[in-house]
């Protein structure tokens, strides 16, 4: 399927959404909603990968997309682990609990 | 002119001494006495030499003046001075006299000195002696030989400093070796009383610079007729201000006060400064400025007035003194007057003769007192008491009183006889060479000036009687101090020179004898108004045997002989014995004892004139300088202004400004660290926020690029 | 065409409906739906970009595997409500305003370089499906052979990694 769309449009989505998520990391307090928002950003780099590589006929961009999406699986891996560690050790998912760095 | 080889080895009479004095004082405490001795002495004799050959160049060429330049000294706009000297016979006969006497007065002083720095106690300042002498010489000699007032001034001064150095050798004792400021006094009196003199000597230059423009002698004398006829009055002022420089330097009244205290110096000092040199550096100026004094007769009557007074006070002075050295002193004055007095009456040879053979029989007869006291010394120490070594510090054993001496004949014959020869001359007895001087002086005296030459009839009746009182008192008699008894002949190096002299006192008439008149022809080369006034006599003075007056000359002799007898009567024939007062004294009573003040002239100077500038002196040390400078500017205004200035340092700028801005960082530092601090609040959230805030701004900087 | 300019708004406004619905939802679970639908209208948004291998992959990877792990773990602890109100209350109106900063911005930013070198999509270029694949294949095995190779060991590193952090010590807790 092509179309018509300019490229200018997507690339405005893929701004909404980055900023979305960067919005979502900042407000909310639980780890988990945070985690979900750091995957909104992801996805709008990489709706903004695919349309530029659409735009200037290379390949290259779903490449760096697919491998965007393997470590963002494997991140995700590692991070929901990281926070159930965290929740056993302090019975919480609200960062703001964790501030024991406060200097 | 094949002689000018000669001439240029003039520089050399001033270079020579000098050479001498700076090998002295380099190498002086590494060498022994001797060496020290021979090299100031052949210093000494070589410019003799030179003196010589300079005398031998000017009798081939005829006698004229020799002009050799040296150097360029002063040139400033149209005045120019350089360093000249001038050959003629005045000034080599100067030369000869100065640096013959002279020689012989060094080898003297070898002697003398080795045993005056062992009399005194400080072995280390023999070198310094030398030193100084031949620091004399070179002066004297700059003096005699300069083409101008200022060289002659150059030298003037010199010897007027070394007189001074010299005077007060042994600056920290008097003259019997006890710790005192007599001796530096009486050098300071000498240089004051110079001083004094010096002013004249520069009042005359001065008005001669600004009416004559140069100071040259050849320019002087050759302008001088033209000045004297359209400003008379400039010649008679310039003439009566050399006189006070006279006064000065060759001690006529009233500046005289300082030679009788000169004899705090060692004798080679006395005999070659006091009595052959320094003091003749007057009549010598008066010499050369001939041309000058001719041209103004009533300056030069005052010359011979001053002169003829002088030797008459001086004289009778020295009849009443008891040091042996005092009465030759005064004798010298007294001399120095004969030659001023002649060179007033314009006998400018007659002067210049005379002090020719006054050098040598004065040479002759301070250095004999010299070795007298010397024998004295010795004696004194050789006494059984003395061996215990207590040195001088009980007894004031004072060796040139002559209240201590007597019949030292016996001990120190040599000595006896060449005094007596000395005595003989300056009394002026036939055919000493005393009497052609003398006799020269009084015949012109008595043919011009009658006052003068009464004046000086009476002041040579009192110089011979004056010697033959000596005489009687050291070598006559019995010994009236044990020191006497045990006294010593001095060693040939002293006794030498003082038969050189004798024999030189004994011959030195032949220079002028009246027929053949050597001198007068030697010295009408520079000297050319010799005084002939002939024509203007009458009666027995007119009398001429071949130059030889026989009325003057029998009545001289027979003053000397009437003078020498009753001195013998007073002394001779029965001696002084111990503690025996002077007889004079009984004869003329109160006279005596104005005598023996010597009228008081120092005490009246010193109430007079010198305790003013004491005073003025004092007021300044105390008042001036320590109460106001010290005392109130230094302490209680500056100290107390840099007190306070401290304190206003320290207090509000060190402590409230630059401790502030110290304390103040350190402050802002603190709050500012205690702001910042709540940046670290712990909330992940924030942190993530403040990683936003970065992101958009390093986004918004790319932008804007 | 306007057909298709329609459906990519409807598209946009899904993606951004649910995003705000991720952003404002209370419930944890109502969150990670949102999030499945934002997945899901980005991989139409691929296939209209002609990257259908991409798609699937994001429906299969994202969709599929994470977002069921997100609600697993979710379901493990409990997802409760939190408490309104938080610690830092200035920090709301900051983000809200840095946000917008950082979306202009990045738009911005973004279109510039479209502006330089503006090619619309040509309407003559056919994507072939296959075609795509085969390339994004041959790439990933040719040039980009050792990021792929990383990327494995990456992923080995990751499980390794998620085992270790909830391992539980023996007797620590049952």
């Amino acid at each position: 399927m092509e179309g018509t769309i300019p490229l200018t449009y997507y690339i405005i989505i893929s701004a909404i959404l980055f900023s979305m998520g960067a919005l979502g990391v900042l407000i909310r307090r639980n780890a988990l909603i945070i985690f979900m928002s750091i995957e909104l950003m992801l996805n709008g780099a990489n709706l903004a990968f695919v349309a530029f590589a659409r735009n200037y006929h290379v390949i290259t961009g779903q490449i760096f997309v697919f491998f965007v999406m393997t470590v963002a699986a494997a991140e995700v891996a590692v991070g929901l682990a990281l926070i159930v560690a965290i929740f056993r050790s302090k019975n919480s998912i609200d960062v703001d609990q964790m501030s024991s760095l406060k200097g | 002119m094949e002689n000018s080889g000669l001439f240029s080895l003039v520089p050399l009479i001033v270079f020579l001494p000098v050479l001498g004095l700076l090998t002295n004082i380099i190498f002086g405490q590494k060498l022994n006495e001797k060496a020290i001795g021979i090299i100031a002495s052949t210093a000494s004799g070589l410019v003799f030499v030179v003196s010589l050959l300079l005398g031998y160049g000017l009798l081939a060429s005829g006698g004229h003046e020799q002009l050799v330049p040296l150097a360029d000294w002063i040139q400033i706009g149209n005045l120019s001075i350089p360093w000249q000297f001038r050959v003629d016979t005045l000034s080599v006969t100067m030369m000869l006299v100065v640096s013959g006497v002279g020689t012989l007065i060094h080898i003297y002083a070898i002697g003398y000195m080795h045993e005056d720095v062992r009399f005194k106690n400080d072995t280390k300042r023999y070198a310094r002696f030398f030193v100084f002498m031949n620091l004399f010489i070179a002066m004297m000699m700059i003096l005699v030989s300069g083409d101008s007032y200022l060289m002659l001034f150059v030298g003037w001064e010199g010897v007027g400093l070394c007189s001074f150095l010299l005077i007060g050798f042994w600056y920290e004792m008097d003259t019997l070796a006890r710790p005192s400021w007599a001796n530096s006094n009486a050098a300071k009196k000498a240089f004051i009383a110079n001083r004094i003199g010096d002013f004249g000597f520069l009042l005359a230059a001065f008005t001669m610079f600004w009416y004559f423009g140069s100071l040259q002698f050849g320019e002087v004398f050759a302008s001088a007729e033209a000045i004297a006829a359209s400003q008379p009055g400039v010649i008679m002022a310039i003439t009566l201000f050399m006189l006070i420089g006279v006064t000065g330097k060759s001690a006529q009244i009233p500046l005289f006060v300082w030679l009788p205290d000169a004899m705090a110096g060692p004798t080679p000092v006395s005999a070659l400064i006091h009595a052959a040199t320094m003091v003749t550096a007057g009549v010598y100026l008066v010499a050369r400025s001939w041309s000058l004094f001719n041209l103004v007769p009533e300056a030069q009557y005052i010359v011979a007035l001053v002169g003829a007074f002088t030797a008459l006070f001086s004289a009778t002075i020295a009849v009443g003194q008891y040091d042996i050295k005092k009465v030759l002193a005064y004798s010298t004055i007294s001399q120095l007057g004969f030659m001023v007095a002649a060179v007033g009456m314009g006998a400018y040879v007659a002067c210049m003769f005379h002090l020719v053979v006054h050098a040598f029989f004065k040479a002759l007869l301070f250095l004999s007192a010299g070795s007298v006291i010397l024998g004295m010394e010795r004696g004194h120490h050789h006494l059984p008491h003395h061996a215990s070594g207590d040195g001088h510090s009980e007894e004031v054993f004072d060796p040139g009183d002559m209240r201590n001496m007597g019949g030292l004949r016996k001990q120190m014959p040599v000595t006896f006889w060449v005094y007596m020869i000395g005595a003989l001359a300056l009394a002026g007895i036939f055919p000493f060479a005393g009497f052609w001087s003398k006799d020269e002086i009084l015949l012109d005296a008595a043919r011009n000036h009658t006052l003068i030459y009464i004046l000086l009839a009476l002041a040579a009746f009192l110089t011979a009687f004056y010697m033959g009182r000596q005489i009687w008192m050291v070598f006559f008699g019995k010994a009236r101090h044990e020191a006497a008894d045990h006294a010593e002949e001095s060693p040939k190096v002293i006794t030498v020179p003082l038969m050189v002299l004798a024999g030189l006192s004994i011959l030195g008439g032949a220079l002028n004898l009246p027929y053949l008149e050597n001198l007068g022809h030697w010295l009408e080369h520079s000297i050319e108004a010799v005084v002939e006034h002939g024509a203007e006599i009458q009666g027995y003075l007119a009398i001429s045997w071949g130059g030889l007056n026989p009325v003057v000359a029998l009545i001289s002799t027979l003053v000397a002989l009437v003078a020498i007898f009753l001195s013998w009567l007073l002394y001779g024939r029965r001696t002084l014995a111990k503690g025996e007062d002077d007889p004079l004294r009984k004869l003329l009573g109160p006279i005596y004892k104005v005598f023996e003040n010597k009228y008081w002239v120092d005490e009246i100077y010193n109430a007079v004139f010198v305790n003013r500038f004491v005073d003025l002196a004092g007021f300044l040390a105390e008042k001036v300088d320590w109460d106001f400078w010290h005392d109130w500017l230094h302490d209680s205004v500056i100290a107390r202004f840099f007190r306070w200035f401290t304190k206003f340092l320290a207090n509000p700028i060190d402590l409230g400004i630059i401790d502030a801005i110290s304390n103040g960082l350190a402050n802002i530092t603190q709050r500012s660290s205690n702001a910042l601090r709540k940046v670290q609040n712990g909330f992940v959230r924030s942190y993530a926020l403040s990683v936003l805030m970065g992101m958009v701004l390093i986004l918004g900087y790319l932008l804007l690029k | 065409m306007d057909s298709m300019l329609i459906f990519f708004i409807v598209l946009a406004l899904a993606a951004v409906a649910s995003a705000v619905g991720l952003l404002v939802s209370r419930s944890a679970v109502y969150a990670a739906l949102y999030l499945v639908i934002n997945f899901a209208s980005v991989a139409v948004f691929y296939l209209m970009l002609g990257a259908p291998f991409i798609a699937l992959v994001q429906i299969t990877v994202y969709a599929g595997a994470i977002m069921v792990l997100f609600l697993f773990v979710i379901m493990l602890l409990g997802a409760e409500k939190l408490p309104k109100g938080g610690s830092l209350p200035w920090q709301r109106p900051l983000a809200i305003g840095l946000s917008a900063v950082l979306f202009f911005e990045a738009g911005y930013l973004l279109l510039q370089k479209v502006q330089s070198s503006a090619v619309l999509l040509q309407p003559e270029a056919q994507i072939n499906t296959m075609d795509a694949i085969r390339e994004l294949g041959i790439n990933l095995f040719s040039i980009y052979l050792l990021p792929f190779e990383v990327t494995s060991i990456l992923l080995l590193v990751a499980m390794v990694g998620a085992i270790i952090l909830t391992k539980q010590e023996k007797g620590a807790k049952e």
